[in-house]
């Protein structure tokens, strides 16, 4: 069967801490919970994610369990996606999640709201050409109408055009007739997000201290 | 300015003066005559009666002329008295807003407050004595109103995220006030010596009990108009509310044991338990009305038009309901308005809609105007005992103690808190604990003789309610710009926002499961599927029940475009105003790859599906504005006088938006589309057009 996972040294820890931000305590309970996660093996597979309870239910779980293996989001070179992770790629991926500190300089904070937004991105941008298409929006919207049945493949069309048209008319503007408008660049991806401030918004509390044990 | 418009102004000021100076003369009339002397028979006195009635009953039916006039004044006087405060009020309010630049200088309570010490001063000069704000009139008839107000408009959202800080601030915030005062006026009183008189500890107790407790009223009245951001309003607002459980314990507390010398641990438990039991007690009669208002909603689409009825009186009721056991009737008021407001907003009309809205706007906004107006009067009205030492100790230990207590808290807090409060955040906090006509009525239902010094508290009372309301109301705007604390956003949602915010709680809430972390998002995901799986299907009627969220907002949003097109295209032609033209639709459908294109054209029945999904919703969505600021009610574009041409346009547009997104060929070249009127009678030859005519129940 695959490796072990051996317990990492106090040095590791170290590293990772100052890698990615979090402290000694927070490192060692994601380490408890990706070795539950992992059943001891050194890697996470997708099939791990599939046993969590939570994520069943949860409309999005596929873009969720696909961004965990996303290149982009690892900060590998390249595109695609990779198959399994390790404890430093997830503690990479949980970093996105990271509340902002307490004394941030605007560029900190500016810099924090753009990776957290490059995350949201990657999400939708599964062909990873750099735009969301319409097809990649209507796929987002289809997955969170998922449990209305029938009703939602329609409306989800329409609601993900008026939100494309919505887009169009913040970023650029008044369009010629033969203009065309390609899809949702990055940059006018922050422009959605202008009004909403995703730093404060998109974090989870992470716990000094071990509850790991109640969970599934 | 053109000189007709001036004069025509300068005129109607001067008219409008004219109305307030004889409204205040007619109010001193009638105060006058109740209190004329001795008999309630209405032919005494008064000289217009011709004089053969005044001997009506010596004389057996002697022969007199036939009354033409009567003069009956005492059969209406109650009603009268209360309809021309009401106007008073109300014409106040109005001139506040025509003098210009007043109200964004002076926050409008301190204006009121003035007022009312300008009509005590005149009912006093005229030789009456002025009225007392009544507790009973105040609990049972003003307060409510402005709770309820606060309550259904409640932004849930973030009362929820900071439920714990606001109730730090609300329990324990209270507390510490409640005892540091007290303790440091029992101890100033004991050392103070001749100048204060001694107190004993419980009369010094209750005193900081009423004055400790941040006011809903004032704080509302005074934050509605500096649009601080959305945290730091649900903080204070937030507190406000909270702490009246904590007062109500803690009046009723010492007004038991004022006598008593001493007090046991068993009292102390006793009065713990009594603070869980009226809260939580409060809640859940809230909560039970709140579902039962919900319930009944649900059958109410046959009479439209008493739905508002149900709203009020349930909550009302509810209130009441809370008084009688002496639970928190303001806890038990906000607990019915959020539980029975997503499932009230789902069932009732748009109409019943618009009317809630409106009148609870409308009584809150006379019920606040009235009580500042009366803390006015009741100043004049006395009696007072004004004393030094005492009211300056106490401004003094009022605001020490509100900043100690903001500053050592938000350091707990800020432990547990992922977005901790900064500086500038508990300044705001600390400076918007303002005191307003609740201490005042409290203070009023003293009674003389268990606590002789009641006037001295009285005085009291109203100079800090004073201090706070004029001082702090009128600084805290400027201070606000200039600390350059963060604003509320004045942005419309778009459905970019709803998506990506759906998307974002999906997101947080399913890492929280992969973290292994049970953390807020999961409980609120949990709660929303529960609300979804069980509730929805009990007290939502139709097939409303099962619309997901993304989807009522779509289409309220479809409809708000539809109102604009009206209200910017009525006979002018014009385009779309926020969504680019079709045109630019047109072209980006039609350069979809080809690939895509061969998809086959949906089928007729399909078509037909969608139209009949699309019309049904219309039919039920309903306006949803921001609207939990009650000065400016954002214009609300549903009149009744547009409602057929609204229709007609609605129709056009949704024919027109339809055509394109159903079918992949463009109709027709972009610039001819534009170039024609938006009653648009082209698409109506494409497309078979909506005949039925869609009535607005």
């Amino acid at each position: 069967m695959g490796t072990f996972l051996s317990l990492p040294s106090q040095q590791e820890f170290q590293d990772l801490a100052e890698k990615t931000g979090f402290s000694l305590e927070q490192i060692g309970i994601l380490h408890r919970r990706f070795t539950q996660l992992s059943h001891g093996e050194a890697t996470l597979r997708r099939e791990d994610f599939k046993t969590i309870q939570d994520l069943s239910c949860n409309p999005i779980r596929c873009q969720i369990i696909e961004a965990f293996f996303d290149k982009r989001n690892l900060q590998k070179n390249g595109k695609g996606s990779v198959q399994e992770i390790g404890f430093e790629d997830f503690l990479t991926i949980m970093s996105y999640f990271r509340p902002p500190r307490l004394h941030m300089t605007e560029e900190e904070r500016a810099g924090m709201r753009r990776e957290k937004l490059r995350f949201l991105f990657n999400m939708h941008d599964t062909d990873n050409d750099g735009t969301i298409t319409l097809e990649e929006y209507r796929h987002v919207v289809e997955e969170l109408l998922s449990r209305s049945g029938a009703l939602g493949k329609e409306t989800a069309k329409a609601i993900a055009d008026a939100a494309m048209l919505e887009v169009a008319s913040i970023s650029v503007g008044h369009m010629e007739p033969d203009e065309f408008y390609e899809g949702i660049t990055f940059e006018h991806f922050l422009k959605i997000f202008n009004n909403i401030e995703i730093e404060t918004k998109m974090h989870i509390r992470f716990l000094n201290m071990d509850t790991t044990t109640l969970c599934t | 300015m053109p000189s007709p418009a001036r004069t025509l102004i300068v005129g109607s000021r001067r008219g409008f003066w004219l109305v307030i100076f004889i409204c205040l003369s007619d109010t001193a009339l009638p105060l006058r005559e109740a209190s004329a002397p001795s008999c309630t028979d209405n032919s005494h006195g008064d000289p217009k009666l011709p004089r053969g009635t005044a001997n009506s009953f010596e004389t057996n039916h002697t022969k007199r002329s036939f009354p033409v006039l009567h003069f009956n004044y005492e059969h209406v006087r109650i009603p009268f008295e209360i309809s021309l405060w009401i106007l008073l009020a109300s014409l106040m309010k109005l001139g506040f807003h025509l003098v210009p630049g007043l109200s964004s200088v002076v926050p409008e309570s301190c204006l009121l407050i003035v007022v009312g010490l300008l009509v005590g001063g005149l009912i006093r000069v005229g030789g009456e004595k002025p009225p007392v704000l009544d507790s009973d009139l105040f609990f049972l008839c003003l307060l409510p109103p402005i709770i309820l107000d606060a309550g259904y408009f409640l932004p849930t959202r973030p009362f929820t995220e900071n439920i714990g800080t606001i109730l730090m601030f609300a329990v324990v915030g209270t507390l510490w006030n409640v005892f540091f005062m007290g303790g440091v006026l029992y101890a100033v009183s004991q050392a103070g010596g001749p100048y204060l008189g001694s107190m004993d500890l419980v009369p010094c107790l209750i005193f900081s009990s009423i004055v400790s407790a941040v006011d809903p009223v004032a704080v509302l009245a005074v934050f509605e108009e500096i649009h601080i951001n959305e945290l730091l309003h649900v903080l204070v607002f937030g507190e406000s509310l909270l702490n009246d459980a904590v007062t109500v314990v803690l009046y009723h507390l010492f007004e038991e044991y004022v006598g008593v010398d001493s007090v046991s641990v068993l009292d102390v438990c006793l009065a713990v338990l009594c603070f869980f039991v009226v809260s939580l007690g409060g809640v859940l009669v809230g909560a039970t009305y709140g579902i039962l208002a919900a319930l009944t909603s649900r059958f109410t689409s046959n009479l439209r038009v008493i739905e508002p009825l149900f709203v009020f009186v349930y909550s009302y009721m509810a209130y009441l309901s809370a008084e009688v056991f002496h639970l928190s009737g303001i806890m038990s008021l906000i607990a019915c308005g959020v539980v029975m407001r997503p499932y009230v907003d789902a069932n009732i009309s748009h109409k019943s809609y618009t009317t809630i809205k409106y009148f609870l706007k409308m009584w809150s906004s006379v019920s606040e105007t009235l009580i500042f107006i009366f803390l006015g009067v009741s100043t004049v009205a006395g009696p007072h005992s004004w004393n030094w030492t005492f009211v300056t100790v106490s401004i003094l230990l009022c605001l020490i103690a509100r900043v100690l207590g903001v500053v050592g808290l938000t350091y707990i807090i800020n432990k547990f808190r992922v977005i901790n409060l900064t500086g500038k955040d508990q300044f705001i906090v600390a400076f918007g604990g303002l005191r307003g006509a609740i201490a005042f009525s409290l203070g009023y239902l003293l009674k003389e003789e268990h606590f002789p010094m009641r006037n001295m508290f009285l005085t009291a009372i109203i100079t800090i309610i004073f201090f706070t309301v004029f001082v702090q109301g009128m600084t805290i705007r400027p201070l606000v710009e200039l600390l350059a604390v963060k604003r509320k956003h004045e942005s419309k949602h778009s459905i970019n926002e709803e998506v990506h915010t759906q998307v974002l709680h999906h997101l947080l809430a399913g890492i929280e499961g992969v973290c292994g972390h049970y953390g807020h998002h999961h409980w609120r995901d949990k709660l929303l599927r529960f609300n979804k799986r069980y509730v929805k299907r009990y007290l939502i009627s139709g097939e409303r029940s099962r619309e997901p969220r993304l989807v009522a907002f779509y289409n309220k949003m479809e409809l708000r475009h539809a109102m604009e097109l009206l209200e910017s295209g009525a006979g002018a032609g014009a385009r779309m105003p926020s969504v680019p033209s079709t045109a630019s639709l047109q072209s980006f459908q039609s350069r979809v790859p080809a690939s895509s294109r061969a998809a086959p054209q949906i089928s007729k029945e399909v078509e037909a599906e969608i139209r009949n999904i699309l019309r049904a919703n219309l039919q039920k969505t309903q306006q949803k504005l921001h609207s939990y600021r009650r000065h400016t009610l954002v214009g609300d574009p549903f009149e009744d006088n547009l409602q057929e041409r609204l229709l007609e346009k609605q129709r056009a547009e949704l024919g027109r938006r339809m055509s394109v997104f159903l079918t992949d060929q463009p109709q027709d070249s972009p610039s001819r589309t534009r170039s024609r009127p938006p009653a648009a009678t082209q698409t109506k030859a494409r497309i078979p057009a909506i005949q039925e005519h869609l009535p607005f129940p």
